[in-house]
């Protein structure tokens, strides 16, 4: 008795479907490669059966042995990126996640991931580290990334409300209008890395530190060293997200607190869309606008305060992702758009909309994204199939409602025959 | 100005073409979100057309031969191909919106991200980089016109109309510009077209007709994605000489923008789509761009930033359509899965 009523929990059933779609979009990978593998007669089936091995336990590949065969084992550098990675996941599958429970299909995260990628960089590399403390201009770069992603996602969320254009539609021009400022902001930037000649296109990391300093009259700013008769002006840089520890325990990867602070916030949207008048109201706004505006809900302010906040959430994800340190930030950008902002509508439609949830999903995919970087490296085969995963994983939760209702009538079918 | 005008229908041809796709699908009821991805595929598999038959060297002696009119047989077949697996793609949100009653927003994002992965997978395979591009020669050898080919020497004009419409234009240009004639005739001209434009509006109506509309939502998606593909086939031939990279800049999306400036209707589209061409055209080559012909670069002049020519196709879409958007005339049923039992 206890057990059935377990089965015919919504939830439960969600948790299923959710996993019948990892299962089937994992299988069509498989599929793709063990199909290019028997058509090349160079990978065959011997090729074919370690791209699939790699595509399922990528994460725990260690290289290959002296004898050329595919050896596996706990790897603490790619756990490390793997939760490095999840967490700019995380904050996208919350901002898409959020935008979908009150209604909006946030295809815009994209465009706010940059405009956060725009005010945390700005101001990591801009404000004197030697009058202030890093870790304050660390905190001060965060919030100026979440006020511009804020700003930006309400953008689409004022045209929506008050000029009634489509949400979808004003997020993808507002995408490549984000695209395009950023590339004319950094490159009118002094921010631009000159100082390591090969780069060309890339910002300064946050951790580089830079002196702006006096020399023969003239105004420059130079690397970490200052030359001799140089008087310096302002220290700038080296800031990078605290690694609380993490570093140690996944030796070698990327890990730092960015993943600790995107679960809390996680925890933190779960409360406000459960536990808050303004997340009721926000539920509300999504199931039936009108009728909530007759319950004297502000409709038009909650559209354009969910996409504020779904923007402010993307940012983060960037903000995360960017002040870490160890990462740098292409602004040639104009004609393409981040993939992390991309990836978070599979995240939330993986998760259902559950802010817990997105921990998880976003967890996978940065897991599958480790796999693709192995299955690279390895073999013949490239990272784009575990994209190829992702699609089929967001085609099948299209239709989770049709899947949900085949599982329930499954164990109905089940439930007939004993 | 030649160049201004030829320019212009680079860019507003494939919009046009992929706009029009997008109003088959709407028309007959399904939102189809994923113009970008079935562009991207056919662009993908018309340049792999290219390419294989290239490496048997079917076409060799022609180009050899200097035989123009089979090379353009060649490119016309490639368009077909793309067409045709642009349909082929587009089954899947077919199959996803229509049988399953599948979100058709998520659905067309689906296809949006598969399409660049699926082209990127086999590409790498395939080229060892990530771009495919044609296996000899390029794009303007070819499939080009020139006026060499109407017997003009080097130094001799074509005169206005000549410079503009024949010399350096590809016949992919014309091949569109009339397949959107005829489609839009048929959409408004014939039974069929009614029919299909029924089942955007009131489906239940419809089936009570006698319409089959679960058929003609199916033709509706199905037309789409052929001209979707086709036109993404065509874009990177007459933009980056005939290879594919798993990405159409944006330019499905443009056109779903396009589709809604237009109102839906084939005649607006193509005033529409002019406009945005003649800004993506000015966008690209504003700094060597001639306008009066008297070797002055005016907009060059102006000082004006590259970025703000790149913005405007975007920024003016967001403009016009929050002035139009009270009076838009989308299908009334286009997004809500047909359900017989509903009236």
């Amino acid at each position: 008795m206890r057990k059935s009523s377990f089965w015919n929990k919504a939830g439960t059933r969600s948790v299923l479907a959710s996993l019948a779609a990892i299962l089937i979009g994992m299988l069509t990978g498989g599929l793709v490669i063990l199909i290019v593998g028997l058509s090349n007669p160079s990978l065959g089936l011997k090729g074919a059966w370690e791209g699939i091995r790699l595509v399922v336990g990528g994460l725990f590949a260690t290289g290959r042995n002296a004898g050329g065969s595919l050896t596996f084992g706990f790897n603490t550098t790619s756990f490390g990126n793997m939760l490095f990675r999840a967490a700019p996941l995380i904050m996208t599958g919350l901002s898409v996640a959020l935008g979908n429970k009150a209604g909006l299909f946030n295809i815009g995260a994209p465009g706010q991931y940059l405009a956060g990628t725009v005010g945390s960089l700005y101001v990591a590399l801009s404000l004197p580290t030697s009058t202030l403390p890093a870790w304050l201009v660390w905190l001060l770069a965060l919030l100026c990334g979440m006020l511009c992603g804020a700003v930006w996602g309400a953008v689409p969320g004022m045209l929506k409300a008050f000029l009634n254009i489509n949400e979808v539609l004003a997020c993808i021009m507002t995408n490549w209008i984000a695209a395009n400022l950023t590339t004319w902001f950094f490159d009118a930037s002094n921010l631009k890395n000159v100082l390591e000649g090969t780069k060309s296109g890339y910002i300064y990391k946050t951790s580089t530190v830079m002196h702006d300093v006096l020399m023969d009259g003239a105004r420059s700013t130079v690397g970490a060293v200052v030359p001799d008769g140089a008087e310096v002006i302002a220290a700038r840089g080296g800031v990078a997200t605290g690694k609380l520890g993490l570093d140690k325990l996944f030796s070698g990867s990327q890990v730092n607190g960015g993943i600790l602070l995107a679960i809390v916030i996680a925890i933190v949207i779960y409360i406000l869309l459960s536990k808050t008048t303004l997340g009721y109201q926000l539920k509300a706004c999504g199931a039936n606008r009108y009728a909530a505006r007759y319950a004297g809900i502000r409709d038009k302010r909650n559209i354009v305060l969910t996409m504020a906040i779904a923007g402010a959430l993307s940012a983060t994800g960037a903000a995360l992702y960017y002040l870490s340190g160890n990462t740098e930030f292409f602004w040639n950008t104009y004609q393409s758009l981040p993939a992390e902002g991309f990836n978070g509508i599979p995240v939330a439609l993986l998760a259902i909309n559950n802010p817990i949830g997105v921990i998880f999903s976003a967890t996978f995919m940065s897991m599958l994204q480790i796999c693709g970087q192995k299955l690279t490296e390895l073999t013949a085969f490239n990272e784009y199939i575990t994209n190829v995963i992702i699609a089929v994983i967001v085609y099948l939760s299209a239709f989770m409602l049709v899947i949900k209702t085949w599982i329930g009538k499954l164990r109905k079918g089940k439930a007939v025959n004993k | 100005m030649p160049f201004l005008i030829r320019q212009t229908l680079v860019y507003a041809v494939p919009l046009m073409i992929v706009a029009l796709a997008g109003v088959f699908a709407e028309r007959s009821g399904i939102i189809n979100l994923a113009l970008e991805g079935i562009m991207i595929f056919g662009a993908f598999m018309g340049v792999l057309f290219v390419h294989m038959v290239q490496q048997w060297g079917w076409f060799q002696a022609a180009y050899d031969a200097k035989n123009y009119l089979a090379l353009q047989g060649f490119c016309a077949l490639a368009m077909l191909f793309a067409a045709l697996l642009g349909a082929v793609f587009s089954l899947l949100l077919a199959f996803a919106a229509i049988n399953l009653k599948a979100d058709q927003t998520i659905g067309g994002t689906a296809l949006n991200l598969l399409a660049p992965a699926l082209v990127l997978f086999f590409i790498r395979i395939i080229a060892n980089q990530n771009t495919l591009n044609m296996y000899t020669g390029d794009a303007a050898s070819w499939f080009m016109l020139k006026k060499a080919m109407f017997g003009y020497g080097r130094t001799q004009q074509m005169g206005f109309l000549g410079s503009t419409f024949v010399d350096k234009v590809y016949v992919a240009t014309y091949i569109c510009i009339l397949v959107f004639i005829v489609m839009a005739v048929i959409l408004y001209k014939t039974r069929f077209g009614m029919r299909l434009r029924s089942c955007g509006e009131n489906p239940q109506a419809s089936a009570s007709l006698g319409i089959n509309v679960i058929k003609m939502r199916y033709a509706g998606t199905v037309i789409s994605g052929a001209l979707a593909g086709m036109g993404g086939f065509v874009y990177v031939l007459t933009t980056a000489n005939c290879s594919s990279n798993g990405d159409v800049a944006g330019f499905g999306f443009l056109a779903l923008a396009v589709m809604i400036f237009g109102n839906w209707k084939p005649g607006n589209i193509c005033g529409a789509a002019l406009l945005f061409g003649l800004f993506k055209c000015i966008a690209a080559s504003y700094s060597t761009l001639d306008i009066n012909g008297d070797g002055v670069y005016m907009l060059k002049n102006l000082n004006i930033n590259t970025n703000i020519y790149r913005m405007l196709p975007y920024v003016i879409t967001l403009v016009v359509l929050s002035f139009t958007s009270k009076s838009s005339r989308a299908p009334k049923a286009e997004g809500i899965p047909y359900d017989p039992g509903k009236r």
